[in-house]
């Protein structure tokens, strides 16, 4: 009987016990927001905590308000408020507008570093919960590079209820981190907790295996070490696709700016030194397109460049067909002073461009379909570079469709190969001249509309890829576009290979020190054209 | 080193092909030295591939190239050959147009060519008296001291014999020498090539029947890269083949 | 070369222009030191370092006109040399400072303390001493002209196709010098020099004394020039330029002498850069900037390539509009002018100023001796 007696009381302390804990730990709201009443961080701190677990549906506004310093408090009334934007307080706790003058000893609730540190965990923790599975996915995320253990039973409850497999993994991944950095479980659920985090395979998870806290078990730090290395493999194996990656981004660009020239120069001899300013007369064009339909017509925006690269094909080629008749015509023959008077040319379009828009960076912006980027693997694809790739190909496609099919391509191989038999078999050649050079320099401009996706748009635009398309040209040779694709894209990866060792500028030294060694071997480049009319 | 062979120039079955097109199929012949041979063909047939070939400016696929017995030319460079003593006369005369006449032979005497020895190098009187010899020769002493820019067609063609001459070479190859040439002008080249051949070998490619006619020396006919027929301007234009090829029915 | 080598191959017109240099080399320092400055004679101070900076600039041009008024070789980075030559004397000057730098460090330059460094690199040895630093002026852009040159001439590359190569070089110089780690200052590059060799680097007479140094470098290079160019071997250079393969033929190795002239011309361009900095006061990687080199090709254009005197005329006049025109309202339009100029010139006068003078003068003689000779009259060839 008393034992019976005793084991109830004993029941009924351990239940009080419990559902005290339960209740402390589920402190209502009011209680957590006394604790920002003072001015103590470590309160501050316990505040959010309680906050956070409170579970009430105002603990995200009101963490996100400490965040920004809009929570206030008053010591005296003990009562904590909300500054929103526009200066209004409303009450911490209801979320209603107060009623009469706002208190007099209103303080901001202060933060420091460690306080942020915790207000990022219980923000995390909260988000988990969130509607929006990409909020969750993020939280998970930000719960994983924190690595806060306070955050555990939050996690763990949100992964029982989660249903997304994505978000689902990236929870897994982040409970393992939890484990990892210093949960109080057992070496198997650490082993299984390495395994998961190799699996997720990336930076972050080499930096959490590489710093395990130093009680970690034996077999559980052996295990990581393994992971280790096998992430590191693959990390190298991954950095080189995307390495390559850059180098083929690269590469589209140089085929886009040196075709033109490449073209030019096989058909008339004539190195073009005012080609970069095609290319940038290209990226104004686009500038002022987007400029007109800001103005006129925003919602056209995503067209824009579907109008920019005609209407830069249009003005760029003009511009050089203007340039031929009136310049290079009377140069014929003396590709030497071309080069002069064209690098002259590029002086007075540099200028005249500096004059008109000014000397500073304009702003062109990329269209809807070609922000962002996805994940492939281990590699981050960006959606303008992979547009500018496929555009630099139909481009290029384009050209060889127009050099075999139609006329006008068969007369520029003629002339390109024999200019004197050409001319004597009724083509005209100066007019081939004037068209060619018309061509080159349209392209050159639909190239700026690629690059003004990617690089800045300025008057010295065509300055930074004027050297790398006469790289192009040398390297793969004239008179046959083969030539300046597979040039370009051996140039593009190359540099880009070169890049992580020896630095972006080092590299391109390295890069152009061996195009000058290899052009001993191929004076002429590689896909040069041979046969006696050429030697000439 | 041993000659392995007698002639002054030896070609045998050298072929040079451009992008799968054959200039040259499996030629051969041989120039002994002292002789004057003409040769002919139609365009096409690889008479200034051969020349090519033979000056050094192209390396030839298959096939072995010796002059003098003992020197493979396939391996040499223009320059090389040059020095070794085989000049061409170029189609389009060639000669420096913004030097005078004088300093045109000046450049072609045979002489040290190293950069180091044309730095320090003064007129000898011996060449001087050289080049009073080739003005002659070639007739231009009147126009020693002008640029070779302002002499007429006819006399840039005998310039550049002149500096062929000044190279003292044991083997001339002059190509058309009398194209775009007067009668008269014709004439006089061939007395000319004859005097030269007393000393030297000449190889003459030419399209004008009644220049090699007059030539009157052995002729070699080119067909397609390789030769068609060999013999005395007589037998060859008798040649069934030649004449369907070459001289046309 | 023995002097009278050197008087030999002097004409009329070579011997007025080394006259007038000469002249130029005396009277203005004169005006410059011997008259108060309240005359209106006198040469300030400013437009003596200005006229020095002519004076290199010219010996520049000469340099490029060697090769490619009477080689047909087009460097388009033979501001490389240029620079070259003016880092070594930079390195010099630099040594020179001491202890009077910012961080009085008895050793190292004041960019590399800032850098933190400990050491002076192995390349700055040597330097503190003047011959050494003259030797280096020569040696690094001969060196490199030589090695350069050797690959490119060797494989016969010409025309545009080297051009394009010489100004990949000097880009590629540009971005090394460019970079801190470099040791060669940086962007900043070297500069504050204090004297060179003893004497105060901004005195009014070290001043002059610079100028009329370069004025004498400038004669002597002229004159060199000449000797060249109307021996055997300019012959050969100009027989190389106007008909290559033909040269070849001749039995001429066409690489050595391209070789050789295309070095000598790098090492007149090192002595410019040389002159150049302490008349400047500053070196930085800027002049390596392919549009300087392209820019020193204009001035041979304007004045005339293959006569140099042109080269020298072309420099100046070229270089006093740049000052001209930068220094008053109508700045920003002097790209746009510089720009008209290469085409205008190119388009019009592709002889040259000097140039044009001789080829009017040459047709008058030619008429007139052709109408003394029997004969017809044969026009002359265009070039």
């Amino acid at each position: 009987m008393r034992f019976r007696r005793a084991c109830l009381v004993a029941l009924l302390l351990a239940f009080s016990y419990v559902l005290g804990c339960t209740v402390a730990h589920t402190a209502s709201l009011d209680e957590a927001l006394a604790h920002f009443t003072t001015d103590d961080f470590g309160e501050t701190i316990v505040g959010v905590n309680e906050v956070a677990a409170s579970g009430d549906p105002r603990a995200l506004i009101i963490i996100r308000a400490l965040q920004d310093g809009q929570l206030l408090y008053s010591a005296q009334k003990k009562a904590v408020y909300l500054k929103n934007e526009s200066g209004k307080l409303t009450d911490g706790a209801t979320g209603q507008s107060i009623a009469g003058p706002p208190p007099a000893d209103l303080e901001s609730v202060r933060l420091n570093n460690r306080l942020r540190g915790t207000i990022d965990a219980a923000l995390g923790g909260l988000t988990l919960l969130a509607k929006d599975p990409g909020a969750r996915y993020d939280a998970a995320q930000s719960v994983f590079k924190s690595r806060r253990t306070s955050a555990l039973p939050t996690l763990e409850n949100a992964l029982a209820k989660e249903q997304d497999p994505g978000v689902k993994r990236a929870m897994t991944e982040a409970r393992a981190a939890l484990i990892l950095s210093g949960g109080k479980a057992s070496d198997e659920d650490k082993l299984a907790a390495v395994d998961v985090i190799r699996q997720r395979g990336d930076q972050d998870a080499l930096g959490l295996l590489s710093s395990l806290p130093p009680d970690t078990a034996e077999p559980v730090v052996k295990s990581a070490a393994a992971a280790i290395g096998a992430i590191k493999n693959s990390l190298v194996v991954w950095e080189a696709v995307q390495n390559a990656w850059y180098g083929i981004s690269l590469g589209s660009v140089l085929l886009l700016a040196a075709i033109g020239l490449a073209i030019t120069f096989g058909v008339m001899g004539v190195i073009n030194m005012a080609h970069g300013e095609m290319v940038m007369i290209g990226a104004y064009v686009t500038f002022v397109v987007q400029d007109v339909i800001r103005a006129r017509n925003p919602a056209l925006f995503d067209y824009s460049l579907a109008i920019a690269i005609p209407a830069s094909f249009l003005v760029a080629g003009f511009i050089g067909i203007l340039i031929e008749r009136c310049i290079i015509r009377f140069l014929y023959g003396r590709p030497l002073e071309t080069l002069l008077a064209t690098w002259g040319l590029s002086l007075i379009l540099q200028q005249a461009v500096r004059t008109v828009f000014g000397p500073n960076n304009r702003d062109v912006g990329n269209p809807s379909w070609m922000s962002g980027a996805f994940d492939l693997g281990g590699i981050t694809i960006t959606y303008n570079r992979l547009w500018i790739i496929c555009f630099a190909l139909a481009v290029f496609i384009a050209l060889l469709a127009l050099l075999r099919y139609t006329r006008f391509g068969l007369e520029m191989r003629a002339v390109t190969q024999n200019r004197p038999m050409a001319a004597s078999m009724g083509i005209r050649t100066s007019r081939v001249d004037a068209l060619t050079f018309g061509l080159g320099s349209g392209i050159a401009g639909m190239a700026g509309v690629a690059l003004s996706q990617i690089d800045n748009v300025s008057p010295n635009l065509g300055q930074g890829y004027i050297i790398d398309s006469f790289m192009v040209v040398v390297f793969g040779g004239v008179g046959n576009l083969w030539g300046t694709l597979v040039g370009s894209f051996v140039l593009g990866i190359a540099n880009k290979f070169l890049e992580p060792y020896a630095g972006a500028v080092l590299g391109k030294i390295a890069i152009l020190v061996l195009i000058i060694l290899f052009i001993q071997k191929r004076p002429r480049g590689m896909f040069a054209l041979k046969g006696r009319a050429v030697e000439a | 080193m041993e000659a392995l062979t007698s002639s002054l120039l030896y070609l045998n079955g050298v072929t040079v092909s451009f992008d799968g097109f054959k200039a040259l199929n499996n030629l051969s012949f041989a120039i002994e030295a002292g002789e004057m041979r003409a040769i002919i063909g139609p365009n096409g047939a690889g008479k200034t591939t051969m020349m090519d070939v033979v000056t050094g400016k192209t390396r030839p696929d298959l096939g072995d190239v010796m002059f003098d017995g003992s020197y493979d030319l396939t391996r040499l460079d223009e320059a090389e050959i040059a020095e070794l003593g085989i000049g061409r006369k170029f189609q389009k005369p060639t000669v420096f147009e913004s030097q005078t006449v004088n300093d045109n032979l000046e450049l072609a005497l045979k002489s040290d060519r190293r950069a180091r020895a044309a730095l320090f190098w003064r007129e000898s009187p011996d060449e001087r008296r050289r080049i009073d010899q080739l003005l002659e020769i070639i007739r231009l002493t009147p126009v020693r001291h002008r640029l070779a820019g302002s002499l007429s067609h006819g006399q840039r063609q005998w310039l550049e014999i002149g500096m062929l001459l000044a190279q003292e070479p044991k083997l001339l190859l002059v190509d058309e020498p009398v194209a775009g040439m007067t009668d008269v002008e014709t004439q006089q080249t061939a007395e000319l090539l004859k005097e030269i051949n007393r000393d030297r070998t000449v190889v003459v490619v030419e399209h004008d029947m009644a220049f090699v006619r007059e030539l009157g020396v052995k002729v070699t006919c080119l067909h397609e890269g390789s030769v068609l027929a060999e013999g005395t301007i007589d037998q060859v234009s008798a040649n069934e083949r030649v004449v369907e090829v070459y001289l046309g029915r | 070369m023995t002097p009278h080598i050197l008087i030999r191959s002097l004409d009329r017109g070579a011997s007025a222009f080394l006259i007038a240099i000469a002249a130029i080399a005396i009277l203005i320092p004169v005006l410059h030191l011997a008259l108060p400055p309240t005359s209106p004679f006198h040469v300030p101070t400013y437009l003596i370092s200005l006229f020095g900076k002519y004076a290199c600039y010219a010996l520049l041009a000469l340099s490029i006109d060697l090769i490619w008024g009477f080689c047909g070789i087009l460097s388009l980075g033979h501001g490389a040399f240029f620079a070259l030559g003016g880092y070594a004397m930079g390195m010099y000057l630099m040594r020179q400072i001491g202890t009077r730098g910012v961080y009085a460090d008895p050793i190292l330059p004041d960019f590399m303390v800032f850098l933190n460094w400990k050491e002076l690199p192995v390349y700055w040895y040597g330097f503190q001493y003047f011959p050494y630093a003259v030797l280096m002026v020569v040696l690094v852009p001969g060196a490199l002209a030589f090695v350069f040159g050797w690959f490119a001439f060797r494989s016969r590359v010409t025309g545009v196709y080297l051009s394009i190569i010489t100004q990949a070089l000097t880009f590629a110089l540009m971005l090394g010098f460019f970079r801190n780690n470099f040791g060669f200052g940086g962007n900043n590059g070297l500069t504050d020099f204090k004297d060179i060799l003893g004497f105060n680097v901004q005195a009014e007479s070290t001043r002059t004394a610079l100028f009329s140094i370069t004025c004498a470098a400038l004669m002597l290079a002229f004159l060199l020039c000449r000797a060249l160019i109307t021996s055997k071997f300019g012959k050969v250079l100009i027989a190389i330029r106007d008909a290559e393969a033909r040269a070849r033929f001749l039995g001429y190795r066409v690489e050595s002498y391209k070789l050789f002239v295309f070095t000598l011309s790098a090492c007149m361009a090192g002595v410019a850069g040389a002159l150049y900095v302490p008349q400047v006061g500053i070196i930085n990687p800027s002049e390596f900037a392919p549009g300087n080199s392209i820019e020193a090709v204009i001035w041979v254009a304007v004045g005339g390539r293959g006569t140099l005197t042109g080269a020298v005329i072309g420099a100046v006049l070229v270089n006093y509009a740049k000052t001209f025109f930068t220094s008053g309202f109508l700045a920003p339009y002097w790209l746009f002018m510089l720009g008209a100029l290469f085409v205008l010139v190119t388009l019009l006068l592709p002889r040259g100023i000097v140039g044009t003078m001789r080829h009017w003068n040459a047709l008058r003689r030619d008429r007139a001796s052709a109408a003394a000779e029997d004969g017809v009259r044969e026009p002359l060839p265009a070039e």
